[in-house]
């Protein structure tokens, strides 16, 4: 009961201070519709991205042996714990314009990762991976191996296996693991300023402009609260029971 | 025709064994549970590397870690049957069967006009579009068959056919599973920890015990002699000769009857019964079973917490009790007693 009121409190004091009349007009600047835009599309490829490094990298870490893996689910594990604007100041170290790889890349093709819409994928993508990973892997580690030997010797190759067999018997842990990861994309705050920075149009997502618009129209931020709120219950809400409960 | 040497050191496991199974031979590897039995499987399967041997089958090696030898699971002649079956739950029954002839190259809808034959000879067709988890234990068993065998193979595995299954419908999938193997003409080789399950399928038993081969030869040969008292334990069951003298009924050399459960397979039929089974009386019990005889007891054997006691009359067979029922019964060699069995524990299978 105490969780559940602490969780709505905050939520019931927002839609209280809501400008219910005015709420049309406010979602409709280009400034909410903007962020909004950006928002959705950087974190479903941040997701799709995630999907196809992660699931990969999440069968390496539940299926092998090697030595090092348990470095590599620490190194995997560290986004998650690490304060995101730690993460941003790393990324700009790699691979900004005199980063470790940005370097290089910019003085030979002038492609520069920060400050673009690029790098607001690439910080949603370094935030929300490693809640796709353990939750996949965790999925595979619950899924008996056995199915994939039996695969072998029917003649199937790796990749047949992994497609035919190792994916769809790791469907939900995938299907919740992509949400969660897309979850953590859509709220990422701190890596996004520090590395992609805060430009309306290009790099400026929806929490970006909430905490703008806290300091010069409270309305407005409400309002960007309000929508993000609506997006992600919309997706939540069908998947939370078949999915997020396994 | 196969050719084994496997020696692989696995935990506590220290397998080291030899194996040959002729073409059209059916070997059961019988042991109890640890002895090695799935292990040996998985690496002639080539899911568990060899420390040393070699595997041979049909003058190709598959895998000699001294040449360095290895063909890949995937591209072995090999049809496996797994314990539990490991029918692919998410797919339908045809797509299970179609999934290895997809897998060396046909066309998805070649791969299924094929699947679709081997499920008709299966006489699983009319649950083609099913998923595995609607399916009852014979038939899953039946799937897995089909999806082994729609390869090709010159080899069948099969890893503790009948264990998922429960013991009312293991009678009837047993005697199916033995028609359907004697359909496939390569060799076959089947592991079990059921002693039933060996004699009745088998041609040839192979006895495995923390890791070694503790005997071999044919299940008459093994039952009748066997050379240790483990090994006596393990596959004491009785093998009697009879012919078929009813639909349900078989005569025994010395003329006694003995009523089965299920309708007999053939004329000519052997008649096994686990030690177990026999119960002995000193009086003739009262609503006599059908299977009732007079028997003397010929000889008592201490098999650690079990007696084996060895019957003479018209059905020579031994049973197995526990001491303090041999005490109760005051059993002493040339005691006159009452033996029966119940017709479900006669399991009657082809000569």
């Amino acid at each position: 009961m105490v969780a559940i009121a602490y969780v709505a409190i905050p939520f019931a004091a927002l839609l209280q201070r809501a400008p219910w009349s005015d709420l049309g007009a406010l979602v409709g600047q280009p400034v909410v519709t903007d962020a909004l835009r950006l928002s959705i599309t950087t974190a479903f490829t941040a997701t799709g991205i995630s999907l196809v490094v992660g699931i990969p990298l999440a069968w390496v870490l539940a299926r092998t042996q090697f030595p090092g893996r348990s470095v590599a689910r620490a190194l995997i594990t560290l986004p998650m714990v690490l304060p995101p604007v730690v993460g941003g100041a790393a990324l700009l170290f790699a691979f900004g314009r005199r980063g470790l790889l940005g370097g290089p890349v910019y003085d030979s093709t002038g492609f520069l990762l920060p400050y673009s819409i690029w790098g607001v994928v690439a910080a949603n993508t370094f935030v929300a991976l490693p809640f796709l990973v353990l939750t996949v892997e965790s999925g595979l580690r619950g899924s008996d191996p056995r199915y994939e030997d039996a695969a072998a010797t029917l003649g199937a190759g790796r990749w047949m296996i992994f497609r035919r067999i190792t994916v769809p018997n790791a469907a939900p842990s995938i299907i919740a693991g992509a949400v969660l990861c897309w979850a953590r994309a859509l709220g990422e705050f701190g890596a996004t300023v520090t590395f992609a920075g805060n430009l309306q149009g290009r790099t400026q997502t929806v929490p970006l402009a909430v905490f703008l618009a806290l300091e010069s129209d409270r309305d407005a931020a409400i309002a960007l609260s309000l929508v993000l709120i609506a997006v992600s219950l919309a997706v939540l809400l069908p998947l939370r029971d078949r999915w997020l409960a396994a | 025709m196969l050719h084994a040497t496997i020696r692989v050191r696995l935990g506590d496991l220290d397998l080291d064994i030899e194996l040959r199974v002729g073409d059209g031979e059916v070997v059961a590897l019988l042991g109890p549970n640890g002895a090695g039995k799935t292990t040996a499987l998985r690496a002639i399967a080539g899911l568990q590397p060899l420390d040393g041997g070699r595997i041979e089958l049909d003058g190709t090696v598959l895998d000699d870690p001294g040449t360095g030898a290895y063909v890949p699971t995937g591209d072995r002649p090999i049809g496996v049957v797994f314990q539990d079956y490991l029918l692919f739950p998410r797919q339908s029954t045809l797509d299970n069967v179609a999934f290895g002839l997809q897998a060396r190259g046909r066309s998805k809808a070649a791969a299924r006009a094929e699947a679709r034959g081997w499920l008709e000879r299966f006489g699983i067709a009319d649950h083609a579009d099913d998923k595995p988890a609607m399916l009852s234990g014979g038939q899953a068993q039946r799937v897995a068959l089909a999806r082994a065998l729609a390869t090709d193979p010159q080899l069948l595995l099969l890893d503790e056919p009948l264990a998922a299954l429960d013991a009312t419908t293991r009678l009837h999938v047993r005697t199916e599973l033995r028609r359907h193997l004697a359909t496939f003409d390569g060799a076959r080789l089947l592991v079990t920890h059921d002693p039933l399950d060996a004699v009745v399928l088998a041609d040839r038993l192979v006895i495995v015990e923390a890791g070694r081969i503790t005997q071999e030869g044919a299940p008459a040969v093994v039952t009748s002699r066997p050379a240790s008292p483990y090994v006596a334990q393990l596959v004491g069951i009785n093998l009697l000769d009879a012919t078929a003298s009813g639909d349900r009924t078989v005569r025994l050399a010395s003329g006694a009857e003995l009523t089965v459960a299920d309708p007999l397979p053939g004329p000519a039929v052997a008649v096994a019964i686990r030690p177990q089974a026999i119960a002995l009386h000193r009086h003739r019990p009262d609503g006599s079973p059908r299977n009732t005889w007079s028997a003397t007891v010929a000889d008592l054997e201490a098999d650690r917490d079990r007696v084996r006691v060895t019957l003479g009359g018209p059905v020579p067979a031994t049973a197995e009790l526990t001491p303090a029922a041999v005490a109760e019964l005051e059993l002493l060699s040339g005691t006159q007693v009452w033996a029966s069995v119940k017709a479900v524990d006669l399991v009657a299978y082809e000569r």
